[in-house]
């Protein structure tokens, strides 16, 4: 029977794996290929590269790192950052990432998403949402989270799989680096919007965070996160465990 | 040498630096003649059966591959290389595939239950079929591989080796003398793939 994922998320900047608390001051962490690795060999189910200010300051990704780790590491890659045109999609999927992960981009041109998954197949394109609530509204935030789009975050997200996306990461900015727990509101609100997988992101801070989102939300595919994973707080290896303790599928 | 057949479809990085990870002589190619003085073939592919199919068959190599299986050469074929083995496929239309393996290609929002997602995309437990195959002889049950497809091989009851299953039994991997085939990727399924990989460099094709 299919697993549910554990994915880390590794934000680089200058070739560094950094951290920040809701997007502002981030924190140096680790060796992108270090941390990599180490996740691969602890359970990690896939992995997730963001180059966190890339669409703020337009800094192309550093597809060198993600050569070193892709030719190590033999689980399935998720780029993002900065990705803008499907020429970006082609610069990272050559140095052997799997999918890629649009956000900003696909906010300021839309037809980025079916261009590439006409040329590389939905299951590659990833649309990440930064959300947040707005006067209780869920609205889409780009650029990092900076910047309000006014956009409603459910009809964007689905308009965004009807052209193509095959995957969803939801980042509600509310929940995130707070360390409280998944947004399950928001996330139960996108899974019954679209067919796709649904990974959730922003808010975990313990084990019992990812136990309470697979049952709480049978439909959310992956749980993501940060901090929890690179500061040693949260081990995968006992996640999994705790995870198949409560008749929760996973690779162990 | 191993060779990674080049017919210009998909990406071929992660196969190359996992065998190289096993210590593996394999080259990416699509030269008729190095593929030919090749100890083993790997078929890769992703994306659409009907533009694979064109690429493999316009460019030759297709006879190329079938010639080297009718010698008995080991054969692998991952994802849509394990498809394009097939006899056929009705991945919108109806397309001729190698004929390798005799089955068809067809949807799996046929055979599983309406609520489930399509792709079916993720870490799926493999379940072994008949005698363990070399190519799994490492693997121990209950160990998972990284699959992403929409379509699966159906009628080829007698060379299935692995299934998996989502909301149905899917074909998962399939062999009929030297040539097999895995609908799940090998390069990316951490441990577990390197060990079928390395399985299948050992493999004589028997």
């Amino acid at each position: 029977m299919i697993t549910k994922r554990i994915i880390p998320c590794l934000d680089v900047r200058n070739g560094r794996v950094v951290k920040g608390v809701n997007f502002e001051g981030v924190s140096d962490v680790s060796s992108p290929v270090e941390l990599a690795k180490l996740y691969s060999e602890s359970g990690a189910d896939e992995l997730v590269f963001y180059d966190i200010t890339a669409s703020f300051e337009g800094r192309q990704l550093f597809t060198d790192i993600l050569r070193e780790v892709a030719s190590q590491i033999f689980i399935p890659l998720t780029v993002g950052g900065g990705i803008n045109t499907v020429g970006d999609f082609d610069r990272v999927l050559k140095c052997g990432a799997d999918k890629v992960s649009v956000n900003s981009g696909a906010i300021k041109n839309p037809s980025l998403i079916s261009e590439a998954a006409k040329l590389y197949g939905d299951q590659c394109v990833v649309i990440s949402a930064d959300v947040k609530r707005v006067e209780g509204k869920f609205t889409v935030f780009s650029k990092g989270g900076r910047e309000n789009t006014g956009m409603e975050a459910v009809e964007w997200i689905k308009r965004c799989v009807d052209m193509g996306a095959g995957e969803v990461v939801l980042n509600s900015i509310d929940t995130d680096g707070v360390k409280g727990g998944f947004d399950l509101e928001m996330l139960d609100a996108v899974c019954n919007a679209v067919a796709v997988p649904v990974i959730a992101s922003g808010g975990a801070g313990c084990i019992e965070d990812f136990v309470t989102l697979f049952k709480t939300l049978p439909k959310v595919d992956a749980g993501l996160a940060a901090s929890i994973f690179h500061f040693g707080e949260v081990k995968i290896a006992d996640l999994k465990g705790k995870l198949k303790e409560n008749n929760i599928p996973v690779r162990l | 040498m191993i060779a990674i057949v080049d017919y210009g479809v998909g990406n071929l990085f992660s196969l190359k630096s996992s065998f190289a990870a096993i210590g593996a002589d394999a080259r990416v190619t699509g030269n008729p003649e190095e593929i030919k003085t090749s100890d083993k073939i790997i078929l890769p592919g992703v994306g659409a059966f009907e533009d694979a199919a064109e690429k493999l068959f316009s460019s030759g190599l297709a006879d190329v591959v079938k010639d080297e299986a009718a010698k008995g050469k080991p054969i692998m074929g991952i994802c849509l290389g394990m498809q394009l083995l097939f006899d056929k496929s009705f991945e919108y239309g109806e397309h001729s595939g190698l004929g390798l393996i005799k089955g068809e290609i067809r949807s799996i929002s046929e055979v599983i239950p309406a609520e489930l997602k399509v792709p079916h995309i993720g870490w799926n437990q493999l379940i072994f079929k008949g005698e363990r195959h070399p190519i799994f002889k490492d693997l121990k049950d209950g160990d998972c591989a990284y699959f992403v497809h929409s379509f699966y091989g159906e009628n080829c009851a007698d060379s299935v080796i692995a299934t998996a299953e989502y909301g149905a039994e899917l074909t998962a991997a399939v062999a009929k003398g030297n040539v097999c085939g895995c609908q799940f990727h090998p390069e990316k399924s951490g441990a577990v793939g390197l060990k079928i990989l390395n399985a299948f460099c050992e493999w004589r094709g028997m």
